[in-house]
């Protein structure tokens, strides 16, 4: 089942490719197809979803072949509620990313769809996998065509930004495939569920393999201070791929450390946890400042991506239910939230040509649907009661206040990272003030059209799920709860016999 | 004193020999074949590799010496490691007279020469891997060696190709002195060249020893282009018909690594300790100075020269590993097995992109390569992501698999992880000139003709190359045994003969 999930894009990639052979290559069939192909995913996904089992703590749908014997590598795949979420936050966006693609690619169409379906097959293999070879494999992977989206369908600066993030990520991946490679030396396996039960085979080692795993994941995620490829790579990427980078990519990140730092080196982990806090306070504040100062509409929704993800480290490193559930809420939230907003970025981008602030003014007379949908998007990424942001932030603060891992004091980053929430206010109101109130002074402005039916169903089903997760968040929790549990038991249960 | 003759079993020499009748036949036919049926030379010359290869396949396994001496040691060894080493030649040389076969008609190279001049090295790459006597890796050397001198220059009269030629033979014949001097070094200090007699004689061999070791070393790190041994190469690259530059930056390559790993394992594990840091500094350097200097080539022969410096010293990560674990030396053969078949294919496309002799080889050239050729400029992306080492892909493989030796290695020798951490930073930078020619083709707009490279004989050339690259990208696992297989077998090399 969830090999089917994950190779089902990579078919339609395939049928798109295959379709000159027939000469049946024309732009609107490829468009179809791979919209076609990226809402069955998704339906599939709602089908993984029907059959998991939120009472289980383990891996379900458990996927399990030989695949290098002699050396322990194995394909295996399963589910948890680490990755459910995220499963479905990848089918989704995947879905509405390639939807929104449909008029503002112009060139080399099929590359481009064939590379977003790479792309979400790599996504969805990130957060299944369970062997380490299997999962480096699919991290790496996805470096590949979100290189060649950025680089050949980017904006003016897109080369500079393609070969940095890919050279930026590549040197934080491989670090951590030396210290894969050193706990396949040592455990003669690649499984992870395995390598967690014989952890105290590597004990000894588990500062360096924490930094080897951390490094790499702080680079995607991005962390303070591994955050200066986001700026360039999240503006210059074409619309979609900002979505997903926003929406999909960071979050292999977080769910990293969720995943594999945690369990593997819960020593370690507990021991790191201040110093991350720490960089995640800085990254919260810092990317908060320098969103303000931004004038492109882009980098200052880039920016608070920043803030944003650190939020979701602080939530990860309370190292407690309620920090991890919070953490992997606000995953979604923001994936939600950030993604929706680059897609109203790219709307009007996509009339004007600018997304300077300087440019707009008053947008609200002419695009009122626009706007409002704008609005929304912009309190539901300040995290205003009633919508998804809120929800995720305040369990987070909740978690960091109420942290063990933190030292005696932990209100103290739970009160820095409360500004954050306040400077999220200042720069998105100033720039939603900035693009649509005011008056309609600028000549161009006055002949753009509103938003029409297609980007409407768009936003409504974004929309939908910031509702949804708002009033009703739940569910949500639920699906997360027994694994969330069992971990934060296993990591304490280890931190607490190293430092009594 | 009478002279004895040493028991002889050409048997296990019949691969070499297949490849070397080939090569005289043909230098004799040469006569009688009329300058319209030029394709025959392609053929005979593919129905030699093609036996060769078979009989080699089915010595795969059997492990015996001949040549012995009495009362010596066998001079030629045929062991799996052998074994494996002879069909990565015979794939190369396959490949090379299958790429061949258009690119010199169409430069006018069409010549009997080539197909016997590599048919001649090809037997003394053989050979390399064989010898257990270091006259006869000498030999084998030579053999391998004189060939590819003339192959350089095989494009005369233009300046670029004779002074390649020059180069190439001027530089090479030093290091042939240089590792004729470390023999006699060795000599003195052992009193023998055969390998298990220096293996038991080196470690009282005191100074004289190390010091023909180190001679040794420099000779071979001189044809397989590790730094600072490596000056030749750029040039000597750059200005031989791209179809000799694509042929020995695999083959003689392997088979400097063929016998330098032979000598190393076989002969100097006493000295494995000082042995090892030489190799692994001068990995290092190779490293750096590989990946750093191919950053600013604007030639497309030039950065492939020194991305193959580079793979040298990743190679060299695998030997220095190899003195402390089992796995550095099947890592080793892993990585040449995958280096010659990302290698070859990138040079096809190198070679489908020149128009005529050193016309079209500019980086700038590839300008827009996937707008008019979508699929010439895939495949060459990825060979260079292959050589980049990003998965899947045969070259991610290869690093996988030496990184894991070295990492073996150093629990129970010398650290070797700060040279795997530089071979980590290295690839980070390798990433930068690989993709710059990916960016080239697919972000940049350019005009350009291209030669119609449609020639059945490349294409399938291709396939293998991509096929194999993918095949040890996915599925490793096979390859990962076979070499293991290749160096455990009966325990004889590393058991030092």
């Amino acid at each position: 089942m969830l090999t089917i999930l994950t190779f089902f894009p990579v078919v339609g990639a395939l049928i798109i490719l295959a379709l000159k052979l027939f000469k049946k290559e024309t732009d609107l069939l490829i468009k179809q197809l791979a919209v076609g192909f990226s809402v069955a995913t998704f339906l599939l996904s709602l089908l993984v979803l029907a059959q998991f089992d939120m009472a289980v703590s383990g891996l379900q749908m458990v996927n399990r072949a030989a695949w290098i014997p002699s050396w322990g590598i194995s394909y295996l795949m399963g589910v948890d509620g680490l990755s459910i979420l995220m499963v479905l936050l990848t089918t989704f966006i995947s879905m509405l990313a390639i939807a929104s693609s449909w008029t503002a690619i112009t060139t080399q169409v099929k590359s481009y769809y064939v590379f977003m379906l790479l792309l979400e097959a790599g996504m969805l293999g990130v957060f299944l996998a369970q062997d380490l070879f299997l999962f480096y494999i699919f991290w790496e992977f996805t470096l590949i065509p979100m290189y060649f989206l950025i680089g050949i369908w980017g904006g003016k600066n897109r080369i500079y930004a393609s070969i940095k993030f890919f050279l930026y990520t590549m040197a934080g991946s491989l670090l951590m495939l030396l210290a894969i490679l050193y706990m396949g030396i040592t455990n003669g396996t690649f499984a992870l569920p395995d390598l967690i039960a014989g952890r105290e085979a590597f004990a000894a080692a588990q500062n360096w393999l924490f930094i080897g795993f951390a490094i790499a994941f702080a680079i995607k995620v991005p962390l303070f201070p591994f955050h200066s490829w986001l700026p360039d790579a999240h503006t210059e990427a074409p619309t979609a791929g900002s979505i997903i980078l926003a929406g999909v990519l960071l979050k292999m990140g977080t769910y990293g450390f969720m995943r594999f730092n945690l369990p593997l080196f819960p020593e370690a982990s507990y021991q790191f946890a201040p110093t991350i806090a720490v960089l995640a306070i800085i990254g919260i504040i810092y990317g908060a400042i320098v969103s303000f100062a931004q004038k492109d509409v882009k980098k200052l929704v880039a920016y608070s991506s920043i803030s944003h993800l650190g939020f979701v480290m602080l939530g990860i490193f309370a190292l407690n239910e309620a920090g991890l559930q919070g953490a992997i809420l606000q995953g979604v939230n923001h994936g939600l939230s950030t993604g929706a907003l680059f897609f109203l970025v790219g709307v009007i981008y996509e009339q004007r040509h600018t997304r300077m602030m300087a440019d707009f003014g008053g947008l609200w007379k002419v695009m009122p649907v626009f706007a409002v949908t704008s609005l929304i998007v912009t309190l539901s990424s300040m995290g205003l009661p009633g919508l998804n942001g809120f929800v995720g932030e305040f369990t987070i603060l909740l978690g960091s206040m109420g942290s063990t891992a933190l030292g005696t004091r932990p209100w103290i980053y739970t009160a820095f990272a409360t500004t954050g929430v306040i400077l999220a206010a200042v720069y998105l109101l100033w720039m939603y003030q900035n693009v649509f109130m005011g008056p309609l002074d600028k000549e161009e402005n006055k002949k753009l059209r509103d938003m029409n039916g297609g980007e409407l169903a768009i936003m409504l089903s974004f929309l939908l799920f910031i509702f949804w997760i708002g009033i009703a968040p739940s569910a949500y929790f639920l699906l997360m709860d027994s694994t969330v549990a069992k971990l934060v038991a296993h990591v304490m249960a280890a931190a607490t016999v190293a430092m009594p | 004193m009478e002279f004895q003759v040493p028991a002889i079993n050409l048997a296990l020499l019949s691969p070499v020999l297949i490849v070397m009748v080939t090569g005289a036949l043909i230098m004799l036919l040469e006569f009688f074949i009329p300058e319209t049926r030029k394709g025959w030379y392609t053929w005979l010359s593919l129905v030699g590799i093609v036996l060769a290869f078979a009989q080699t396949a089915t010595m795969w396994g059997s492990e015996a010496g001949t040549f012995t001496p009495v009362g010596g040691q066998p001079m030629v060894l045929l062991d799996n490691y052998a074994t494996f080493l002879n069909l990565i030649f015979l794939i190369t040389g396959a490949l090379t007279i299958l790429l061949a076969i258009s690119y010199l008609r169409r430069t006018g190279l069409d010549r009997a020469e080539f197909y016997m001049l590599l048919l001649f090295s090809l037997s003394g790459m053989m050979l390399m891997g064989m010898a257990n006597d270091l006259i006869l890796v000498f030999l084998a050397l030579e053999i391998l060696s004189i060939p590819l001198y003339i192959m350089a220059g095989l494009a005369w009269p233009r300046g670029e190709s004779e002074e390649s030629a020059m180069k190439y033979f001027l530089l090479g014949a030093f290091s042939s002195g240089i590792f004729v001097f470390g023999i006699a070094l060795t000599y003195g200090a052992t009193g023998s060249t055969a390998l298990p007699q220096v293996l038991t004689g080196i470690a009282n061999g005191g100074a004289l020893g190390l010091a023909g070791a180190a001679f040794l070393l420099v000779g071979l790190g001189f044809k397989v282009a590790a730094a600072p041994f490596h000056m030749w190469t750029p040039d000597v690259y750059e200005g031989a018909p791209t179809i000799v530059t694509a042929f020995m930056s695999v083959g003689a390559k392997v088979g400097g690594f063929a016998a330098m790993l032979r000598i190393f394992l076989a002969a100097l594990p006493e000295i494995g300790d000082t042995w090892v840091t030489a190799v692994a500094v001068l990995s290092a350097l190779t490293l750096i100075i590989g990946n750093v200097v191919a950053i600013t080539q604007s030639n497309i022969k030039r950065m492939l020269a020194y991305s193959s410096i580079a793979h040298a010293g990743y190679i060299m990560i695998a030997v220095a590993a190899s003195a402390n674990s089992e796995r550095g030396l099947s890592a080793a053969l892993f990585y040449m097995f995958a280096y010659l078949f990302t290698t070859l294919g990138a040079f096809a496309i190198v070679m489908a992109r020149e128009h005529q002799l050193g016309e079209g080889l500019q980086l700038n050239d590839y300008k827009g390569l996937a707008r008019r050729h979508p699929l010439l400029a895939l495949v060459m992306a990825y060979f260079m992501l292959s050589l980049t080492g990003v998965p899947p892909t045969g070259g991610f493989s290869g690093k996988f698999y030496l990184f894991r030796a070295a990492i073996e290695a150093s629990s129970a020798g010398p650290d070797l992880l700060w040279l795997v951490l530089i071979g980590v930073v290295t690839s980070v930078i390798s990433g930068y000139y690989y993709l710059r020619l990916v960016y080239l083709m697919y972000m940049t707009d350019g005009d350009g003709t291209l030669v119609e490279e449609r020639h059945p004989a490349v294409v399938t050339a291709v396939a293998v190359t991509v096929a194999f690259t993918l095949l040890l990208g996915f599925m490793p696992g096979t390859w990962f045994d076979v070499t293991r297989q290749a160096v455990l077998w009966g325990g004889r090399l590393l058991a030092g003969g």
